[in-house]
């Protein structure tokens, strides 16, 4: 699972103060042109590196914290096929989060050095986790929905420059299918069911609008948006287009069962072949990102609990003759 | 939330020297590069990394993350930095492979020259 990066105006105007060989920029941005990838030990630029790190490491992070708030739900699955595919689909995030920290250790970064980052806050991981999952109905809106979205980002995201990202996210949304088949079986279960399952899942769905809005960042007409990261296929899309996208594929799933959604402006415009809906409050979505959510905290605190609990074992096998070195591809 | 185990072995322990203390002057552990083989007979495909401390433990590490779906015959294991491999750059010294169309079967043409020749002697 994954949500949408973006950028602060701090960071955008850096990053085009970054001087770069000219001669080997253009050499470079013609094979990005010409479709080819790049790989670990080419030359790229100081900002292309800059950016991917920062990327894929968000990336990784929120596969590791996305995991949480369904990994609670484990022990109270209801039933045991439910608990068994949920702790395969856990397992499967944890998974991608360490294919996505190999990706950026070729980039230079360690993954000790993300780990620390990602604990003081340094880092940042999806939005999308920052909320709880109140009941199981919850379970079956993530697994659809915010799977649903961040394959939708995903997909568009492999067709990138980099090699080893798009190797690893190849891997992932091939896996990814399973969760979003599992979590569209347990949403349509409840939809087709009784009365108070329908109402419990019609009551997740109006919990998760807003977050699902916010998945993809914010609109392009006030989004810090560079042309330089879609000069390099660092990002192949914008946030409009993905969620268009998005909307485009699941409302109808959402609305062939009799669900609906929160949002009265929400619907298509047959002229411009967008979808409408009225602003999802961007000011939250800022505060969230900045640790003010209802989960911020809870999510960290696990994860710190993990480190330090885990850290004498991981210790007491380190072999102080050996050397980090970065992976090849 | 407390960062207490709820494990009471765990507790026992005397964790705080580690929670405070000194990190190791290698934190890290050995990168491996990791090798999948569908079938017996097939090839050993490169699919990516683990961090390990010891190759036995990167066996089972690359097994929990590269052997979760299909099928799987074995799995290799190697020390990144045991593997040589050219520099980047010097992928040119392979350009010309491509134009060495006569070391392919199409580019001997045998038939145009026997039919020609029937042509002329029939």
């Amino acid at each position: 699972m994954y949500g949408n990066t973006f950028m602060t105006a701090e960071e955008a105007k850096q990053m085009d103060q970054t001087q770069d060989n000219p001669q080997k920029l253009i050499a470079f941005e013609a094979r990005i042109e010409r479709g080819e990838k790049i790989e670990p030990g080419d030359w790229m630029p100081v900002d292309y590196r800059k950016q991917l790190i920062r990327m894929i490491e968000q990336h990784a992070h929120s596969e590791i914290v996305g995991a949480l708030p369904e990994g609670t739900w484990i022990t109270r699955s209801p039933g045991f096929k439910r608990k068994l595919a949920l702790i395969a689909k856990v397992q499967d995030e944890i998974g991608h989060g360490q294919l996505l920290y190999s990706a950026c250790e070729t980039l230079g970064k360690t993954r000790e050095e993300m780990l620390d980052d990602l604990l003081s806050g340094k880092s940042k991981y999806s939005n999308v986790f920052n909320y709880p999952a109140k009941t199981w109905a919850d379970m079956a809106v993530i697994g659809f929905l915010v799977d649903g979205a961040a394959i939708v980002n995903q997909v568009i995201n492999s067709k990138g420059s980099y090699g080893p990202y798009c190797r690893a996210l190849e891997r992932i949304c091939f896996e990814e299918s399973f969760h979003l088949k599992q979590g569209h079986d347990n949403f349509v279960f409840l939809a087709t069911g009784t009365n108070v399952q329908r109402e419990m899942v019609q009551e997740a769905l109006n919990r998760w609008y807003i977050p699902l809005l916010h998945f993809f960042g914010p609109s392009d007409k006030t989004s810090v948006h560079s042309e330089k990261l879609m000069k390099w296929k660092i990002k192949l899309a914008t946030n409009d287009d993905m969620r268009n996208q998005f909307l485009d594929q699941y409302v109808p799933k959402i609305r062939e069962v009799g669900l609906t959604l929160p949002d009265e402006k929400l619907k298509k415009n047959l002229e411009t072949n967008k979808w409408e809906f009225s602003d999802p409050d961007w000011d939250e979505f800022y505060r969230v990102v900045n640790g003010d959510g209802p989960c911020n905290k809870e999510r960290l605190e696990v994860r710190r609990f993990a480190e330090e609990q885990g850290r004498w074992v991981r210790q007491a096998l380190v072999n102080p003759q050996d050397k980090y070195v970065t992976p090849f591809a | 939330m407390s960062n207490e185990s709820l494990d009471p072995r765990i507790r026992r322990l005397d964790l705080e020297h580690v929670k405070n203390g000194v990190q190791p002057t290698n934190s890290h552990w050995i990168t491996f590069e990791v090798f999948h083989q569908e079938k017996r007979g097939r090839q050993a495909i490169h699919v990516g990394i683990v961090h390990a401390p010891s190759p036995e433990i990167a066996l089972m590490f690359a097994k929990e993350q590269y052997a979760r779906r299909k099928s799987t015959s074995n799995l290799w294991v190697v020390k990144s930095s045991e593997v040589f491999t050219f520099a980047s750059e010097d992928e040119d010294i392979f350009e010309t492979t491509p134009d060495k169309t006569f070391r392919e079967p199409g580019f001997y043409k045998v038939r145009d020259r026997i039919e020609a020749y029937k042509n002329k002697h029939s």
